[in-house]
Parts: structure tokens; sequence; C-alpha cells
């Protein structure tokens, strides 16, 4: 009985280290712009695809081992998803904000620009499922008494080194103080002699980084890609990311877990046709109740 | 009965103390000045008094009602109405409509009616209408009517969100410094508008005013805040020599003042 | 110049309508073309009460199309037909055309009330967050509705096709065209009611100024429920006769892409215009008949100047790169739409001498 609530535990911090790493990127972009993106969800998918294509490149070409192959793949989907995201900020983002337009639009351009990814991809690579190739050893082993894979363990070591780092950049360096400084008033930003829009791009090269490499260990954790699996992951990272309160990283670490964690439990006592369901209730009841959730902190609207 | 009464309200924005035993007691009547430096807590009284923040303790009686836990628009409905420092007209919708929406709470017709035209909805339309058209002519606003605020010149845009207040039918007025950006040829009318207000109208008036010109000529009696507490009160001669009001707007230092 | 009313002038055209979609002087194609406009009139024009006129943000219209379509065919096919689910009918079929509209309504009342879903977090909510508030209900509809086994589940619920064969008992008329023309007037007329009197104008106060409404004695709260009923409601109506008029209903059908449509129909007509609204519905439904056209004519064309490989073939899915493309590029350039805020007779006042509008 014992043994089966630590597994859980531990299935529900694997399957949370996704929502968190994603949920971290949607926490970067919103700190720093007041943003939700949207198309976030969707930059993993692309994270995906592009390792799947890497991955099957690198083995075609040639017979390199699987490590090497691993540790190419990894910077390089990285850098090509946060190209992505970065273009995405160009072209669909910056000039809205150019405009001073009202953040509504952005934002429906955001979840536009996701439908846009998709069905893209729907549409040029067509409907069919893509397999990812095994490039680790999925062997089960069993640590005191649990029964988890190298890769398990990895994808939880990730998100937790990830945070770390991020809290790092955040508190002690100066692009992580300028990060900060941004959100809470983007016009005194130039004035203080820091470009706002390098401070963006940053940011956008980050989460859309930490997108890829999520993308990435989900697409080797469960090797079926197909386009719309960014849609309702996309989803559940914000979910996390707003329980957790949108715009702390802390929030965004533990609000993944924890979301990981009552879906375990959800599909354990109810049909799992229920687990998007009770999530998104979870959601609903956050935002009509506490809005800022469980670590964000309110803004002021002056009367 | 009095028709407004403040009784120790304090009010606290987390640590900071903006309001610090404020009492007020309005017959009937009278016009009242508050003034103090900027970030004395002048409008947090008047979001206090009109509902949009509840006071951390204290009472706030309107018309011997409780104002705790009202919303704003209830007690409008009670006959207080204010305006604000940056005018908050609807700038979209024409002068005409900014005065009819706001006889909301008084229009006396549900959503059934307004869809089926009944007769109680045509003659309460032509009633309001009839009603905003006096309003717009007393501050010789007509011509006006069917103009778009966002159109229309600073001053005038101030007057329309008075005759917008005064559409509420209020007993209690309360102005959040009407002469902020007012050149001072606009200035005397102002003052005129508001004496008429006063008299002609017989509606009680509470304001919050910067410019000593306005205060000083219409004020019966004013008081004085300064980090959330009343430094001073009374006539106008008494402030303008109380010693504490100077020095809080001028410091300790004096220096050339305009 | 005679000015004609506007009754007259929608007897006359639901005559035609009627007379030439049963003398297939319009064929069936073109018939569809015209009831899908009718329905996407009506999902236009009740959106755009809430984002345009009200300048909330709500993009899970969708969810409230599907309860109306579920309730309403859930009645009509238990009162009128005989059903695995009802058994027999419980009324004969003559009373099919009469109480249909009671369905409707059922329908709508139904989706009224999930309206207050969004309606009631919205008193504390504005602008991104009620943005996701509006999904996350329409998601939980969808989701609930998926759950649902013994209506169907995910696979949908059908009979509806039975409904409009009772109907045709009583006379062989083409019923859903007449219903989707009763309906987006009715839309129309409710709406146009509404918003032009006092009582609507609290509404736009409240998206111009929320706090100088509240204390200009608009019962904000009370507004808001007030428009976001309304226009769930009516999103209810769209949704029974659509699904009446496809035969069928699955909750396939009211995912985020069907709000997205109703979203560039809103956007694309402009914020708080109703003649916008309509006019946008109209355009929109025919971009998509065109798109239907153009996309093979695309794919021809880039197979003969050899741009795409032989193997490959542009299909229909590259409509949905298109349309949220579109609203992509309205929020570009011109998110007040065509309209803007002014209504028909504001661009084209001689229109104004030809009718009167009640």
């Amino acid at each position: 009985m014992f043994d089966g609530i630590i597994q859980n535990i531990f299935n529900a911090l694997q399957w949370g280290s996704f929502y968190s790493l994603i949920a971290l990127g949607y926490c970067l972009v919103y700190g720093v712009l007041l943003l939700i993106n949207f198309a976030h969800g969707d930059v993993f998918m692309v994270g995906a695809y592009l390792a799947f294509f890497l991955a099957t490149f690198f083995l075609g070409a040639g017979s390199l081992p699987h490590w090497l192959i691993l540790v190419l793949i990894v910077p390089l989907t990285m850098i090509l998803t946060s190209l992505v995201g970065v273009t995405l900020e160009r072209v669909a983002y910056r000039p809205l904000r150019r405009k001073g337009a009202n953040k509504l639009y952005v934002v429906i351009t955001a979840l536009m620009c996701g439908l846009i990814l998709e069905h893209t991809n729907l549409a040029i690579l067509g409907a069919g499922r893509r397999s990812f190739p095994t490039l680790v050893d999925q062997a089960t082993i069993n640590l005191a008494g649990l029964s988890v894979t190298h890769l398990k363990i990895a994808v939880i070591i990730v998100a937790i080194l990830v945070f770390i780092l991020l809290e790092l950049v955040i508190s002690k360096t100066k692009i992580g103080m300028a990060m900060r400084a941004i959100s809470y008033d983007r016009f005194a930003i130039p004035l203080m002699g820091i470009p706002p829009e390098n401070i963006i791009v940053f940011t956008f090269v980050l989460g859309s980084g930490l997108a890829g490499l999520a993308g990435l260990l989900f697409a080797m954790s469960y090797p079926v890609l197909d386009p719309y699996m960014g849609a309702m992951i996309g989803w559940k990272a914000f979910i996390a990311a707003v329980v957790g309160g949108i715009g702390e990283i802390r929030g965004a670490l533990v609000g993944g877990f924890l979301l990981g964690f009552v879906e375990i439990m959800a599909v354990a006592f109810f049909p799992s046709t229920f687990r998007d369901l009770i999530a998104f209730t979870i959601l609903l009841l956050i935002l009509w109740k506490k809005p800022t959730g469980l670590f964000g902190v309110s803004r002021y609207q002056k009367i | 009965m009095a028709l407004l009464e403040i009784k120790e309200m304090n009010h606290a924005f987390g640590g900071i103390q903006a309001v610090d035993h404020f009492n007020l007691r309005l017959k009937g009547g009278e016009l009242n000045g508050l003034i103090g430096p900027n970030g004395a807590g002048k409008t947090t009284i008047f979001n206090l008094v009109s509902g949009f923040y509840q006071p951390t303790s204290g009472q706030i009686f309107f018309r011997n009602t409780n104002t705790a836990g009202l919303k704003p628009h209830r007690i409008t409905g009670l006959g207080l109405a204010r305006t604000f420092q940056n005018i908050r007209i609807w700038p979209e919708m024409t002068v005409l409509d900014n005065i009819r929406v706001a006889h909301h709470h008084s229009l006396g017709y549900g959503f059934l009616d307004c869809i089926f035209r009944t007769p109680t909805f045509l003659r309460r339309e032509r009633e309001v209408t009839t009603a905003a058209y006096e309003i717009l002519e007393s501050l010789n606003l007509k011509d006006y009517a069917q103009e778009l605020p966002k159109n229309l010149p600073y001053g005038l845009r101030r007057i329309v969100e008075i005759a917008r207040a005064l559409a509420t039918r209020p007993a209690l007025l309360m102005l959040d410094e009407p002469a902020a950006g007012l050149t001072s040829a606009d200035l005397q009318g102002l003052i005129d508008m508001i004496r008429m207000i006063h008299q002609t109208f017989q509606i009680t008036i509470w304001m919050i005013e910067h410019q000593m010109q306005v205060v000083m000529d219409l004020c019966q009696y004013i008081q004085c805040i300064d980090f959330g507490v009343t430094i001073a009160e009374g006539t106008p001669d008494h402030i303008q020599n109380n010693p504490a009001v100077i020095k809080a707007y001028l410091g300790d230092d004096t220096f050339q003042c305009c | 110049m005679k000015q004609f009313s506007i009754p007259a002038v929608l007897a006359v055209t639901l005559f035609i309508l009627m007379g030439m979609s049963l003398g297939e002087g319009i064929n069936l194609y073109w018939q569809d073309v015209i009831m899908f406009m009718g329905i996407n009139i009506i999902l236009s024009a009740s959106l755009n009460l809430v984002n345009g006129y009200m300048g909330e943000f709500s993009c899970g219209h969708a969810g409230f199309m599907a309860v109306g379509a579920y309730v309403s065919s859930l009645s009509s096919v238990a009162l009128f037909t005989r059903s695995s689910l009802f058994g027999a009918p419980i009324l004969s079929a003559g009373w099919a055309v009469p109480l249909f509209p009671l369905c409707l309504l059922a329908g709508m009342a139904a989706a009224a009330i999930s309206g207050l879903l969004v309606a009631i977090p919205s008193f504390k909510t504005r602008g991104d967050y009620l943005a996701i508030i509006t999904i996350a209900a329409s998601f939980i509809i969808k989701s609930s509705i998926e759950n649902i086994k013994p209506i169907g589940g995910a696979r949908g619920f059908m009979g509806m096709g039975q409904v409009s064969a009772a109907m045709s008992e009583t006379a062989d008329l083409p019923w859903m065209m007449f219903w989707i023309f009763l309906g987006t007037v009715f839309t129309i007329w409710i709406l146009r009611r509404f918003v032009s009197s006092t009582y609507g104008k609290g509404i736009l106060a409240i998206s111009q100024d929320e706090i100088a409404a509240e204390i200009m004695s608009v019962n904000t709260n009370k507004m808001k429920i007030v428009a976001f009923m309304l226009s769930s409601g009516l999103a209810g109506l769209a949704g029974g006769l659509y699904a009446h008029k496809l035969g069928y209903v699955n909750p396939g059908s009211f995912t985020i892409l069907k709000s997205t449509e109703c979203l560039v129909m809103v956007y694309l007509g402009g914020m708080g215009s109703l003649s916008g609204a309509v006019l946008s519905a109209v355009v929109y439904t025919l971009m998509l008949e065109i798109l239907r056209f153009v996309i093979p004519w695309i794919n021809d064309l880039l197979h003969w100047a050899q741009l795409i490989p032989a193997e490959y073939q542009v299909t229909q899915i590259w409509k949905w790169v298109l349309i949220p493309l579109l609203l992509v590029l309205l929020m570009q350039f011109r998110p007040e739409g065509i309209m803007g805020r002014h209504e028909l007779d504001d661009y084209f006042p001689w229109i104004k001498k030809f009718y009167r509008f009640k």
C-alpha cells in the first residue's frame, strides 16, 4: 500500500516535470510581458518534432553511437526551438507591442499562432503519427522498491536543475534583474539604459528553449508524436503555472508537480476520460476564487 | 438626521495608514472642502465613502443607512454622486447618452419591457430623455447633446461629467478636483456653476480641490488632510492662516510661491 | 421615397426563400449555404454583444452552442420521435411544428444558465484571465458531454432527422430553412432592441469605464449577467438549429476551432456593430465556400508549376491554417473590423430612407 503511494508520487513527479518545464516558459514570458503566450504548448510540439527529425537524421547519417546523437540533439533542439519562439515574437507579438495594442489582441494572436502551428504541421506532415526512435535504454530498474527507468529519473532531475538555474539567473544576474524590472514598468527600462527588446528576446529564447528540451524529453518518454500533442499539454502546463501563481517560477515548479499529482490521483479514482475535465475544473475554480494562484501577487488598479 | 456621518474612519493599505481617524458630519446644504497635499489620502476618503473600498475600521452613514458592504451603485441609489480626478466619462457614447445612462437605476423597466417595447418602456425612455435634456440645458450643454465626449475640449468634458453626476438626482455631490486642468478662463465659470448647483438645485457639495482660489471662494467649511490625518479644519479664514496647513503644503522652509 | 416596413420585407424574403427551396429553384448546396449563413449570423451577433459591445473577451462560445444543441435535440427527439434512448414519441407528429420552438427555447434556457459559468467569474476578473475562464468553461462543457454515455458520449447523438420528418408530415416544406430564418431574425431583433435602449447602453458604459458605470448607478454585476445570459442563450439557439439542420450532433463540433470561427466573425465585422456582425457572418460563410473551390485550384496550380512534390496534395486542412491566420492579420491591421463601432447606416445614411427599424 505504502509502496503504491510512493510509486504514484514518483510517477506524478515525472509526469509533472513536463508540466513544470513548460510552465516555467509561460512564467518567464508572463513575468516579463504580462502576456500569456498560448502558442507555447505548440512550440513544445514543434520542439518534439524537431527532435524527431534530428534524431532520424543522425541515425540515418552513419553509425554514430546513440549517446553521441543524444548529446548532439539536446542543444540543437533547444536552439532550433528557440528560433521558432523568437520568430513568433518578432513577427506576431512585437508589432502589436509597438503599436501599443490592447493586450487582449496579443492574447488572441498567441492563441491563433498556436492553431496555425498545429494545422500547418497537420497539413504538411499529414495525420500520421510519428514514432520517436529509441536512443536510451528503456529498461526498468528497481530502485528501493520503485520501478523506474533512467529516463524518468533524468526528467525529474532536469526539471529541478532547470529551475535552480533559472532562479540563479533571475536573482543573481543583471539580465535577470532587468527581466524582473520590465514586468513592473516597461517604459522606465530604456530610461535606465537597458534595451527592453533584448531582454524580451532573451526571455523568449530561454522559454522556448526550455519548451524544446521538454519536447525532446517527452518524445523520448512517450514516443508517439501527433500535431495536437502540444495543445492539451500546453493547457495543462498553463493550468500548472496559474495554480502556482503565474509569473512566479517557484509557483511554476510546484504547480507542475502538483497538477501531475492531482492527475495521477484522479485517474486512480475516476475513469481516465475525466482526467482533463478535472484539471480544467480546478483551473476554473482557482481563477475564480484566487486568480493570482498560490504564490502570485495581485496588481492594484488605481481608481 | 444627518445627511452624511463619517465616524472614526480608518483605512490601511497593507502597512500604510492611508486614512487616520477621519470624521465628518454633514447636515445637508453645506458646501465643504477637503484639501491637502498630493497623496494625503483625499481621494481614498472619497473612494471609501462612495463604496469602492471598505474601511478597515470606522463607520459611514449616508442618510441613516450604514454603507458598510454596499456596492457603489447602491450608495448612488441612496443619493450620492461623485466625479473623478481624471475625468471618467464614456468617450464613445454621445453626451446625451452619458446623461441618460446615469438614470440606469431609476429606469423603472426591465429586460422584457425593453424587448417588447411596452408602453412602460416607451414612456420611461421619453421621460429619461426629457430629464437628460433638462440637465444639459441647465448647464448650457444642450448644443453638445449629440457630440462624442472624446471630441470635446477638456473644460467641456469636465462639465459633462458633473452633468452626468447630477443625473443620478443626488442629495450629496462629491467633486474630486473639478478645477484640475482648467484654464483660468474656465475657472470662474466652474465656480459660478458649482455655486449655482449648490443654491439653485439645493444639493450638498463636498469637494476635493487644490486650487485655493476655488476653495476659498466657494467653501463654507474646510478640512485639511496630510498623511491621512486631519491636521486642521474650519472656515476658509481659519485655514488660510493655520500654520499646520501652511507647513503641510510648503514645508518648513518658505520659498517663493507662484 | 416610400418607406418599406421591415416586417413586410422580411415576410417577402422568407416567402421567396421557402418557395425557391421547395421548387429546387435554389439547389440543395446553396440552401445549405444559406442556412449556415443564418446560423453564423446568430453566432456572430450574439458573441458581438459580449466581445464587441461589452468589451469582454469570451473565447468559449462553442460551449454554449453545444448546450443548446444537446438540450433542444434531446427534447425534440423525446417528444416527436421514436428513439432508442427515449422509446416511443410522447406526442404525435402533428405537434412537431407548433412545439418545435419550445424545444429550441429549452436549449436556449439551458445555454443561458450555463452562461452563468462565465458571468459570475466576470464580476471580479477581466481581460486575459476571463478569456481563460471562458476557454476552460467551454472545454468543461464539451468534456462533460463526452462523458455522458447515455446521450452518446464522444460518438454523438442523432435522431433529429426524424424530427424534420415529423414536421414534414404536417406540410412538406423546407422546415429547417424556415426555422433558421426565424431564428436569425429573432436574434437580430432582440439584440437591436436591447442595445438601442438606455437599459442596454449600460453594457456599453461598462465596457468604456466600468468604475464610472458602477458609480453612475449601473448595477454592473446584474448587467453582466444579463449580457452573458443573452449572448449564450442565443448561442444555444444557434446550436439547436445547427443540430436539427444536420440531423445529428457530436461534441467534436464544439471545440476551440468553432469558438475561433465565432471570434473571427466578430473581429472581422467590427466590435459593437450589429450590422457589422451580420455582414461578417455572411462574408465568412461565403469565404469558406470559396475556399472549398480555391484550395483544389491552388493545388492544381502548384502541381502544374512543379512547386510541390507530386505525392503531396493541398487539402482542405489548410483552411484551418488560413482562418486563424486571418484573425492574426485582423488583430495586426484592423482589430476594429470592417465596421469599427459604427452601424451600416453610419456609413450609408441614405439607407435610412428605405426603412424604419423600430
